[in-house]
């Protein structure tokens, strides 16, 4: 048991409790809260892999703007807790079922791939500490044109949401 | 030392993704549901991740990149659209949003 | 050459008096119409002429022209061409068949001038006499069966002529179904002949026939096979037994369709047929006897019912049935020539009977039953004469052409090569009812007090142009049968000599001696060679002349000596005469045998159960499981976001399933 592993192992268990947590809480906002929780797991998953930048981006963009909007909105519209309906028999009886199987089948492939049996950090792994200089170069250079194409669709989005979200005078 | 071989993070993408199926197939709220995408969507990031530390280059980064930015992006409009349902239905339980049908 | 190589002129001209009157004589004038109608038969008589002239020019060894315009259709090795041949029995057919239509289309315009659809008629008249000449002067059998199935429609459109007469649609209906069950039997050997020969053009069929041996008269081979299909065509076409029952129905029509179709011209076509194929039918003596034995019987069964029909046209309509059955006897005999022979005369002198009973009845205004008529010959004589000139001829009184025809045929039916005495006794037996029931027809109608109201009833002559083709005919009914004349003194006739070319042709199969050749068989025969005289005193005072004589004493004494006879005589033999007035229930037999059964199943079984259960089930059936199921697979769109969601994941677990694990796309 090394630290790498252990470390490995902490952060993997919140995320899934977090995980869990999202599916079983009752309020919106205790699954929002759980969330955010996986997202800080999952920052810390990409510091274990040597993605510094992605890190510090999943925690400012992901959990400090994305997941602060839907608490806004949860808070909004006083989301509670639902009835229940049940109108879908499909998704009672054939959804989790069939939620459960597709997890096993990719875990099941992801533990047996090849790739799989690269040694994530530690000696034999790629040991490239990745720096934010690099990732822009890549950035504004292989990527350019997405990267443009982002910011378009970035205004596109504030344009919709502002349309869709105004009050009708 | 050992060390944690890449499918333990593939692994962990798995259980996170089918999570966030289970979760977006079961809740009932349109919130909830959207919040279990962004987990779907995190898991992917992960397994992005993973695999460009494994062959040791980058694309994976910017991939994930862009996919956190596309995430906010629909994020907000979302939003905006259950905003917008939640003032016609009054209800945020998505079995009530139903007049498309047959 | 130009009209020989010419012959579908012929065809041409009066199709296109067809189409003339047909599409536009709406709104012509009854001389436009009349001058078209006429002109085109006219022309086309002229043609024939011509035609017939050149081919007199040609080189003596040649005996046929032939002359093919184009290819019809080729499937395969079935090959039918638009070819049109000559012989001397078409010279025959086809002078018959332009000069009777000639002369029966100048008769129309007397007898249809009150008529509104005038130019109808003359429409369907040109149309008809188009086919037959199709019919006629076809060299192959397909080109023949196109001209066939041709009169058979035109037949049917001129019975039904007065439409919206109820018994007259009937009638047509009649006529047309029940040849058509005759043409089945055509097409079926039609198809055998074909199978046979890979040919269906003549040259080559009797070419490839006279190479065949004749078949045995106890086993049916391929040849009496198709012979007898064939004759199943022309049992329907020419009204023999069984199918015969179209024929006085078909009297709904006007008398010229009468006088033209049903008594020259179509009717005749069976008889044309068998002709024709003589090379086939030699060779088949199965299929000979049973188109002499149905001729024989025909002839004796019709003249049986002819005695006591009250109809005027009816007594003729039988009478036809019953000597179309002596043409077939000559030909099942092998006197091919004869059978034509009297194909002809009985054009003549039936065509005139049918034109002066119009006349006849154009005098009663429309009057028909012969016990409403009497004592017309003072009021009406030309028709008188005219009637009595044909009804000598076919009571074969001697001197007129009927007399030389059928001794002709009953020479040949009794002691020809293939004579046979029952069917001689038939067609003798026939002989003496119909010069018994003709002459009773004469007696009714012309003779004794009239039994109609004078004053009620104005009865005049008919016009010229009505007068005067009977007249041309009355002629021919007597100088027709001259062409036999030598007959009477041992020799061979004109007519048969004529013909002879044609039928013998394709030479004597082994086996079989042809019975075309008549003259002094029976004299050879005898040892030794009789003279001249003693051969014209047997011929004058055989059999068929003493009956013929005696049928017409026995009608004088039954309708003019004692007028109440009759009348004593149908009450003593009332069972017997009742059967045969209603000619023998045949109609009503086929009506509850054939003709019930089959409207109960087209009704019960293929209209209710295969028309509405199958069909309109099935195609209904599809719509109803299209409906069905896209009502069930709609459910799917149910607006709930859910099960939606659930479908989409239904999706994403089988592809990856597929990808990872069928695929194997990670390995």
């Amino acid at each position: 048991m090394t630290v790498p592993f252990i470390l490995f192992f902490v952060f993997a268990l919140t995320a899934i409790g977090g995980a869990l947590l999202l599916i079983l809480a009752r309020e919106p906002i205790h699954s929002a809260l759980s969330l955010i929780l996986v997202m800080m797991s999952l920052a810390g998953l990409y510091l274990m892999l040597g993605a510094e930048f992605v890190a510090a981006v999943q925690i400012i963009v992901y959990a400090g703007a994305i997941m602060v909007l839907f608490v806004f909105v949860i808070m909004l519209l006083n989301a509670g807790v639902e009835e229940r309906t049940d109108y879908s028999k499909m998704a009672k009886y054939a959804g989790i079922p069939l939620g459960i199987l597709l997890l096993l089948d990719l875990a099941h492939w992801m533990a047996h791939s090849l790739i799989g049996r690269t040694p994530a950090n530690g000696a034999g792994s790629a040991n490239v500490m990745v720096s934010t200089r690099d990732l822009s170069v890549q950035l504004f250079q292989k990527y350019l044109f997405p990267f443009e194409a982002t910011s378009i669709l970035i205004l596109i989005a504030i344009l919709g949401a502002l349309v869709l979200a105004k009050r009708d005078e | 030392m050992s060390v944690v071989p890449v499918s333990y993070y593939l692994v962990l993408s798995a259980v996170l993704f089918g999570l966030g199926v289970v979760a977006f197939v079961f809740k009932r709220n349109i919130i909830t549901i959207l919040m279990a995408i962004e987990l779907m969507l995190n898991a992917v990031n992960l397994a992005f991740v993973a695999f460009a530390r494994a062959w040791g280059q980058l694309d994976g980064l910017v991939f994930v990149f862009f996919v956190i930015v596309v995430a906010a992006a629909e994020a907000a409009v979302g939003l905006a659209i259950v905003i917008r349902i939640y003032q016609n239905r009054q209800s945020l339980n998505i079995e009530r949003v139903n007049l498309l049908k047959f | 050459m130009p009209m020989l190589e010419h012959l579908w002129i012929i065809l041409a001209l009066p199709l296109a008096g067809a189409a003339l009157n047909g599409l536009l004589g709406k709104n012509w004038s009854k001389t436009v119409v009349n001058s078209i109608g006429i002109g085109s038969v006219s022309l086309a008589f002229l043609s024939a002429l011509e035609a017939i002239r050149e081919f007199s020019l040609l080189p003596a060894g040649q005996l046929s022209f032939f002359k093919n315009y184009f290819n019809w259709m080729s499937a395969g090795s079935f090959k039918v061409d638009f070819a049109l041949q000559m012989d001397h029995l078409t010279i025959v057919m086809l002078l018959v068949v332009t000069f009777v239509s000639l002369l029966v289309h100048i008769y129309s315009t007397g007898y249809m001038a009150h008529e509104e659809d005038y130019y109808r008629f003359f429409a369907y008249l040109n149309l008809f006499v188009f086919f037959m000449l199709t019919l006629v002067l076809a060299a192959n059998i397909v080109l023949m069966f196109v001209g066939w199935e041709g009169v058979g429609l035109c037949s049917y459109l001129l019975i039904g002529f007065w439409f919206l007469k109820p018994s007259a649609i009937n009638a047509g209906k009649k006529a047309f179904i029940t040849t058509r069950i005759g043409d089945f039997g055509f097409t079926v050997g039609i198809l055998l002949l074909f199978w046979t020969f890979s040919s269906v053009d003549f040259g080559t069929v009797f070419a490839k026939a006279a190479n065949m041996p004749a078949e045995s008269a106890t086993q049916a081979g391929v040849l009496t096979w198709i012979c007898l299909l064939l004759f199943a065509g022309a049992i329907g076409k020419s009204a023999q037994l069984p199918l015969y029952v179209w024929l006085p129905d078909a009297m709904e029509g006007p008398t010229p369709v009468s006088a033209l179709i049903h008594a020259a011209t179509m009717v005749t076509a069976g008889v044309y047929m068998v002709a024709r194929m003589h090379v086939l039918f030699s060779r088949a003596p199965i299929a000979m006897f049973v188109v002499a034995a149905v001729g024989a019987i025909t002839a004796f069964y019709a003249a049986t019912i002819g005695l006591v029909q009250t109809d005027i046209k009816k007594v003729l309509a039988y009478s036809t049935v019953s000597q179309l059955g002596y043409m077939f006897l000559g030909c099942g005999v092998g006197a091919y020539a004869a059978g034509i022979f009297h194909l002809m005369t009985h054009a003549f002198f039936k065509g005139l009977l049918f034109l002066a009973a119009g006349s006849v009845i154009h005098a009663m205004s429309g009057e028909q039953d012969m016990r409403n008529m009497g004592g017309l010959r003072k009021q009406i004589p030309v028709t008188y004469w005219t009637m009595l000139i044909a009804t000598l001829a076919i009571a074969g009184i001697p001197g007129f052409a009927g007399f030389f025809s059928k001794d002709e045929i009953l020479d040949a039916a009794g002691s020809g090569p293939n004579a046979h005495i029952t069917l001689w006794l038939l067609g003798l037996a026939g002989a003496g009812l119909t010069s018994f029931y003709m002459f009773r027809l004469i007696f009714l109608t012309f003779f004794g007090k009239p039994r109609y109201d004078e004053h009620k009833v104005h009865v005049h002559e008919s016009p010229r142009t009505m007068t005067v083709p009977s007249m041309i005919l009355a002629l021919l009914s007597i100088v027709g049968g001259w062409f036999a004349a030598p007959h009477l003194l041992g020799k061979t006739d004109y007519f048969e000599a004529f013909l002879h070319p044609v039928f013998a042709a394709y030479g004597v199969p082994a086996g079989i001696e042809q019975g075309a050749s008549l003259a002094g068989a029976a004299g050879e025969a005898g040892g030794i060679s009789p003279s001249p005289a003693m051969e014209l005193f047997h011929a004058l005072t055989g059999p068929p002349v003493v009956l013929a004589i005696i049928g017409l004493l026995v009608a004088w004494w039954f309708y003019i000596r004692n007028p109440d006879a009759p009348k004593k005589l149908a009450e003593r033999t009332h069972g017997l005469y009742k059967l045969l007035l209603d000619k023998y229930y045949v109609d009503e037999i086929y009506g509850a045998l054939i003709i019930r059964p089959f409207l109960w199943i087209s009704t019960n079984v293929l209209w209710h159960v295969v028309d509405e259960r199958v069909i309109d089930g099935t195609v209904n059936g599809v719509a109803t499981v299209a409906r069905e199921v896209g009502g069930q697979v709609r459910e799917i769109q149910s607006g709930n976001a859910r099960s939606y969601a659930t479908w989409v994941v239904i999706g994403a677990v089988g592809f990856t399933v597929l990808m990872l694990g069928v695929w194997g796309m990670v390995r």
